[in-house]
């Protein structure tokens, strides 16, 4: 009854991303007639927003499921996204084969590309994880906080004079420091990364590519499948009940630092995974791009979604793509608007002012019932449902 | 050598910058326990308004500092009762997005009155014109050179200096030697305590807001005086670093702040003169992480037990 | 106070402590020697010697700010003793953690109640089952053929632990949501889940009313004879105490001032000077 009780909510997430991505899908092929077809820059919007499912999950699983703060996610994205445009590059060009034709090839389709990019991404950003993490989880609340933030500068830093680019079918890597130093790299060599010019991504095409987003939506899917099934077993549960209590914990045996660690290891690789797709799908990201606000902007979503609600994260991260695209209009006032918009958010579910609103609101008789009948809707649906019957009766039969 | 002295004149002069914004941020995280990011976008809203002040109205720079610091302090008052004063009981990270919330607010309202252009920041004084000690110490262009020109020392560098140890005086005797230093003691060292004892609480934590948005407004002129580019985003960056500053030096410290903000200030220009002039900052946040690694809390902090 | 339930002959073992007659010859699940911890120059706890017989049921009693819970700190190695050594069934614990003080057969339960609060009863048990029943993160990830198995154990190992307190029909409440004494019987059943040699309770019956601590006396016998194990037990509550202790050590500032059975201790007059006569005056206020 109890893991019914889990799985069902798990696959009510999964249903919601599953239906979202046909109705995206249909909406690509024209289904819904011309008055639905995807404009441009709607197009554009679906990989980023597969990007910051990810990322908000990804995030959600350390801040939330582990309730470590951490201000340094986008590190993990930047690294995720140099080293998949390297990855990527390589593969195109020093990974050939010949066609049936005659001519010279790269050996695996971009869609191939992309998918391996994603997964050697996912590894090093878990190994800068497991580096990051290993010093960085010894310290708690606000002290973790500044040091993972500080971490994600020091790799913005860093990804800012790496210098990387093509000779015959090779790669060359070089570091530049000093701003006025001799660059090590021949004039006319093909950069893909240039220092603080970033990426130099030839190898995708930059117009929106239905395969693509398909890739995204697997890893959306992948993301969710990890996350929400760490959840609900053994290491999960070790992993919140750190979070809820340090102490109480350690009594009962558990390994408080090997459980943080899965979380934010787990939570770097499937960020770099994002931040893979994030730079192959644009033609420049620069190492600037990933800083401290984008760490934010990610910890907001989580923080609308919900602390610890999957699928919270996974909604804000689609409104919080959306409607800054279809908010245009408002020009100018758009950023201003999204500041008003948060702190109100904020205010309204955090105040006792308006909790005490609510109080005196359910008071009125009418308003009680409807919200105790809406509140008990979910628990009637699910009794009603054939399957929980039966588990019920086999749970009492114990 | 004489580059060496150069180095640690510069980066005490940033430090110390650094060391006015993180005594706000140590403030306010000593007595209510928030990291308020919004504390550097106040200090591009006290550089903007001396700017206004002494560019556009004309008044003498003294004025527009002081008014930089009536209207940061305002600001910094209404801040807190209307955005932080709701959420008191409210998770830190609640309170933490809400600050983000007032950042954002703060920097989209200042690119939508003045826009998102740097704009140059005017001299808030010049030093006069003169060649003392048969000219081995010359003053020309707001710069005093001393050892046959090898060293330049500016007029702003100097007076950010002074300004900084001018401020640190003050502080500690506020704090230590009169009524209201000793309530904010007492509220952060606990809160319901000090209420219980009759200190208004509500009080202390506005008074906190409202020196820390002073002194960033002292570091918004100084940190422009210095760096004369003002845009909407000029306070971000310096933030985090006096953020990091006051985590160096033990949050809620103030000694702790001052000497964080100054060790900052050096490390950064020292990494960035002798190791590599792209990763200052990288540098300076690598020092802060060892320093945390060596001691959690930093170099002044307390180390709190947790009661079992 | 007076009414007694277990009739133990108590005999001295050498030189530190005396366990229970049928625990001689068996090595003591649990021995301190010298055992002390400083904060800051103050000596909380001193030259803390005591054994404890491996079914033995003791007590730890003393007046407040004795230092009680500082010994059940120092014992998990919630603190690390500046003294002395911790013994658990032989084997030094030194420079051990409270995860490696469990994992060497001593759970415990706290004064302060530390439940897992928003998660269920049944959880809670289940992260005590943490390393009886195993499987590696990536079987519980790709759900291997190992996480159906186990966790379908520790469904049914939970339920069996609960229904020592006749919890079973609370597996599902949210933890926080139990009244007090429930959540007590909760921690109990957690730290018995790890499966310890020893087992600390730390005022278990703080808050329960007579009728409660009737039952939970009967339970922690019931459970010293079900599981074989030493319980180790801090309570002000003296029917409790002299009711169900075998072995009773006496603190008080930070040092033992009496180790013997419920009458020795009873008459001793230090003890009465220390402890009992100080309450006695308290009741009759």
């Amino acid at each position: 009854m109890k893991i019914n009780k889990k799985l069902l909510n798990a696959l009510i997430t999964f249903a919601i991303v599953i239906v979202a991505f046909i109705l995206c899908e249909a909406a690509l092929e024209g289904w819904f007639g011309k008055g639905f077809a995807l404009k441009r820059a709607d197009k554009g919007l679906l990989v980023p927003i597969c990007v910051y499912i990810v990322l908000a999950v990804s995030l959600n699983l350390i801040v939330g499921i582990s309730g470590e703060l951490s201000l340094g996610h986008a590190g993990f994205m930047s690294i995720g996204a140099f080293s998949g445009v390297v990855v990527a590059t390589w593969l195109e060009k020093a990974l050939l084969t010949i066609d049936a034709a005659g001519k010279t090839v790269p050996f695996f389709s971009d869609t191939a590309i992309l998918v391996i990019a994603i997964i050697v991404a996912g590894a090093i950003a878990a190994v800068a994880g497991v580096i990051i993490g290993i010093p960085a989880l010894r310290l708690r609340g606000d002290y973790l906080a500044i040091v993972l933030l500080a971490f994600g500068e020091i790799i913005r830093n860093v990804m800012n004079c790496v210098l990387v680019w093509v000779e015959g079918s090779t790669l060359q890597f070089a570091l530049k420091i000093n701003e006025g130093s001799a660059a090590a790299v021949p004039g006319g060599a093909q950069m893909v990364i240039n220092g603080a010019q970033g990426t130099n991504n030839k190898v995708m095409s930059v117009a929106f590519n239905n395969e693509r987003f398909i890739v995204g939506f697997v890893l959306v899917i992948f993301t969710l499948f990890v996350v929400l099934n760490l959840i609900n077993s053994r290491s999960g549960r070790a992993i919140m009940a750190i979070r809820d209590n340090r102490i109480a914990a350690e009594s009962v045996g558990l390994n408080v630092m090997k459980y943080k660690m899965m979380a934010f290891v787990i939570g770097a690789a499937l960020a770099g995974m994002a931040g893979c797709l994030y730079g192959l799908n644009m033609k420049t990201v620069t190492a600037v791009d990933f800083d401290y606000n984008m760490s934010i902007e990610i910890l907001v979503i989580v923080v609308l979604g919900g602390i610890g609600s999957i699928r919270g994260s996974v909604i804000a991260a689609v409104l919080l793509k959306v409607l800054p695209e279809k908010l245009r209009f408002l020009n100018d006032y758009r950023m201003f608007a999204y500041a008003v918009v948060l702190i109100v958010v904020m205010l309204a579910t955090n105040s006792p002012i308006l909790k005490n609103l609510w109080a005196l609101l359910m008071r009125i008789r009418p308003l009680r019932v409807a919200a105790e009948w809406l509140q008990a809707l979910p628990g009637r649906i699910k009794a009603a449902l054939p399957w929980n019957k039966k588990n019920g009766k086999a749970g009492e039969a114990q | 050598m004489i580059s060496l002295l150069s180095t640690l004149l510069n980066g005490l002069s940033l430090g110390s910058v650094y060391a006015i914004i993180a005594l706000g941020y140590t403030m306010v995280y000593g007595i209510a326990k928030m990291l308020n990011f919004a504390h550097g976008d106040v200090i591009m809203v006290g550089a903007y308004i001396s700017f206004v002040a002494i560019f556009y109205w004309g008044l003498p720079p003294i004025l527009g500092f002081l008014l930089a610091m009536v209207v940061c302090t305002v600001l910094g008052i209404v801040i807190e009762s209307l955005a932080y004063k709701p959420l008191r009981q409210a998770t830190s990270l609640a309170v933490l997005i809400t600050a983000i919330g007032v950042s954002y607010l703060l920097q989209n309202s200042a690119q939508l009155i003045w826009g998102a252009n740097p704009k140059a920041f005017p001299a808030m004084f010049s030093l006069p014109d003169a060649s003392l000690f048969g000219g081995s110490v010359t003053i020309s262009n707001n710069t005093i050179s001393l050892l046959n020109d090898q060293l330049k020392i500016s007029g702003n560098m100097i007076l950010t200096i002074l300004a900084c140890v001018a401020i640190m005086v003050v502080l500690t005797l506020f704090i230590n030697k009169t009524k209201m230093g000793k309530a904010m003691r007492c509220v952060s060292e606990d809160k319901g305590a000090a209420e219980l004892m009759g200190v208004n609480v509500n009080l202390t934590i506005s008074l906190t807001f409202a020196i820390g948005s002073a002194l960033a407004a002292v570091a918004g002129v100084l940190l422009c005086a210095s760096y004369p580019s003002l845009q909407p985003t000029t306070g971000a960056m310096p933030g985090i670093k006096a953020f990091t500053a006051a985590v160096f030096g033990g949050i809620g410290s103030i000694p702790g702040a001052m000497i964080g903000g100054i060790l900052l200030g050096i490390i950064e220009k020292l990494g960035q003169t002798y190791v590599s002039d792209q990763l200052g900052d990288a540098f300076a946040f690598a020092v802060l992480i060892i320093v945390l690694l060596v001691k959690p809390t930093g170099l002044m902090g307390k180390k709190v037990h947790e009661k079992v | 106070m007076k009414k007694r339930l277990v009739d133990t002959k108590m005999v001295p073992l050498p030189s530190v402590s005396i366990v229970p007659e049928r625990d001689v010859g068996k090595r003591p699940v649990l021995e301190t020697r010298h055992l002390g911890i400083e904060f800051g120059g103050l000596k909380a706890v001193e030259d803390f010697n005591i054994a404890v017989g491996p079914t033995e049921i003791c007590g730890l009693i003393g007046p407040n700010g004795a230092g009680k819970t500082t010994v059940f700190n120092l014992l998990t190695k919630v603190y690390q003793p500046t003294s002395g050594t911790v013994l658990i069934d032989g084997k030094d614990t030194s420079g051990m953690t409270t995860e490696q003080a469990n994992r060497m057969g001593i759970a415990r339960t706290f004064q302060n109640i530390r439940l897992f609060g928003n998660m269920t009863v049944e959880d809670n048990v289940r992260i005590g089952l943490h390393n009886q029943i195993r499987y590696g993160m990536l079987q519980g990830i790709f759900r291997a053929p190992a996480y159906w198995k186990a966790e379908k154990q520790m469904h049914q190992r939970s339920l069996e632990l609960l229904s020592i307190f006749g919890m079973q029909d609370m597996a599902d409440v949210k933890a926080g949501s139990l009244p007090y004494g429930a959540q007590r019987r909760l921690e109990i059943v957690r730290a018995l889940a790890t499966n310890p040699k020893l087992l600390l309770l730390d005022e278990p019956a703080a808050g329960m009313n007579p009728h409660e601590t009737e039952e939970l006396m009967q339970n922690i016998i019931k459970i010293r004879d079900e599981f074989q194990i030493a319980v180790m037990l801090i309570e002000h509550d003296m029917n409790l105490v002299m009711g169900i202790c075998e072995g009773i050590c006496v603190l008080n500032y930070g040092r033992i001032i009496a180790k013997g059975t419920a009458e020795e201790i009873q008459q001793n007059p230090v003890v009465i000077e220390a402890y009992l006569g100080s309450q006695g005056r308290e009741e009759n206020v």
